[in-house]
C-alpha cells in the first residue's frame, strides 16, 4: 500500500474499503442468484408442495449448507447495501455510527435464527 | 482577460444548483433508469427491515406441520397477503434491477438508449412477475 501514496498513483481514501465492498456487494449477488434458481429448480423438479416435501428439500444436508451460504451472502450484502444509505443520508457521525451498529446487530441476530431455523429441520 | 469583460461577469448573476431537497422531491421527474435505481434502494431497505418476518415465515413453514398449518393459515390472512405482496414485487425488482446493473459493471448497455430500455424492462418484468406470482399468492391458481 506504501509504495501508491506518492505520485499520480496516490490513495486518496482512507479507510481502503471502497472496492472491496463493491466487489463483495457483487459477488454475494451472483451467489444469490444461482440460489434462486437452484431452489426454484429444487422446488419444481421435487414436485411436493405439501409439508413433506418443502421440508424434506431443506432436510438434505447439501441444501442446507447452500442456503446457509446464501442467506449469509444476503446478510453481507445488505450490510453493504444499508451501510452505503446511513453514509448517504445520515451525516451527523455519533448519529450515523449508532445505525451502523444496529444495522449488525440486526443482521448477526438473523444469521442466528436463521442457523437455528435451518438445523431444526 | 479586460475590465469590461469582468463586469459582465460580475453583472450577471450565476445560477446555483444545490442537492435536491425533500419538499422538491414530487416535482423532480427521474429518468427511468433514476427510478429503477431509487426503487432499487427502497425494495433493499424494506427487505432488510422484513428479513425476521420472512425468517419468522420461513420457520413457521420448515419446523413442523403444526406450524406449517399455522403457516398456511397465516398466509389466507388479507393483511399478511398484501405485506408479502410487496415483499415479493421488492425482492423481485431487487433481483431484476441487480442484474441489469451487474451488465452494466460488464459494459453492458451503456449508452443512453440502451440504460433506458433496460431500465424500463426492469419495470415490466419485475412488475408482471410480481402479478403472476399475486395471482398464485391470493389462490387464483
Amino acid at each position: 500500500m506504501s509504495k501508491h501514496n506518492i505520485g499520480p498513483k496516490r490513495l486518496v481514501v482512507g479507510a481502503h474499503y471502497g472496492l472491496k465492498e463493491w466487489m463483495i456487494q457483487r459477488i454475494t449477488a451472483i451467489v444469490m442468484v444461482v440460489f434462486t434458481i437452484v431452489l426454484l429448480i429444487a422446488y419444481i423438479v421435487n414436485g411436493n408442495p405439501s409439508y413433506d416435501g418443502w421440508a424434506g428439500l431443506f432436510a438434505n444436508q447439501l441444501m442446507k449448507v447452500l442456503t446457509l451460504l446464501a442467506l449469509l451472502s444476503l446478510f453481507y450484502h445488505a450490510w453493504i447495501g444499508v451501510r452505503d444509505i446511513w453514509m448517504d443520508y445520515v451525516k451527523p457521525v455519533g448519529i450515523r455510527l449508532t445505525l451502523q451498529v444496529l444495522t449488525v446487530l440486526w443482521l448477526v441476530g438473523c444469521a442466528a435464527y436463521a442457523i437455528q431455523i435451518l438445523w431444526k429441520v | 482577460m479586460s475590465d469590461s469583460h469582468q463586469d459582465a461577469n460580475t453583472a450577471q448573476p450565476r445560477p446555483v444548483f444545490r442537492n435536491i431537497g425533500i419538499t422538491q422531491l414530487a416535482q423532480y421527474r427521474l429518468p427511468w433508469p433514476g427510478k429503477v435505481s431509487i426503487l432499487h434502494r427502497i425494495s433493499g431497505a424494506a427487505l432488510f427491515l422484513f428479513l425476521p418476518f420472512i425468517l419468522f415465515l420461513f420457520d413457521k413453514s420448515l419446523a413442523s406441520e403444526v406450524s406449517f398449518a399455522y403457516f398456511a393459515n397465516l398466509m389466507g390472512n388479507p393483511i399478511i397477503q398484501l405485506i408479502c405482496l410487496g415483499l415479493i414485487w421488492g425482492f423481485i425488482h431487487h433481483f431484476c434491477a441487480g442484474i441489469r446493473y451487474l451488465l452494466l459493471d460488464l459494459e453492458m448497455g451503456v449508452d443512453k438508449a440502451a440504460a433506458n430500455r433496460s431500465a424500463i424492462s426492469v419495470m415490466i418484468v419485475s412488475l408482471a412477475l410480481t402479478a403472476i406470482l399475486g395471482l398464485r399468492l391470493f389462490g387464483v391458481f
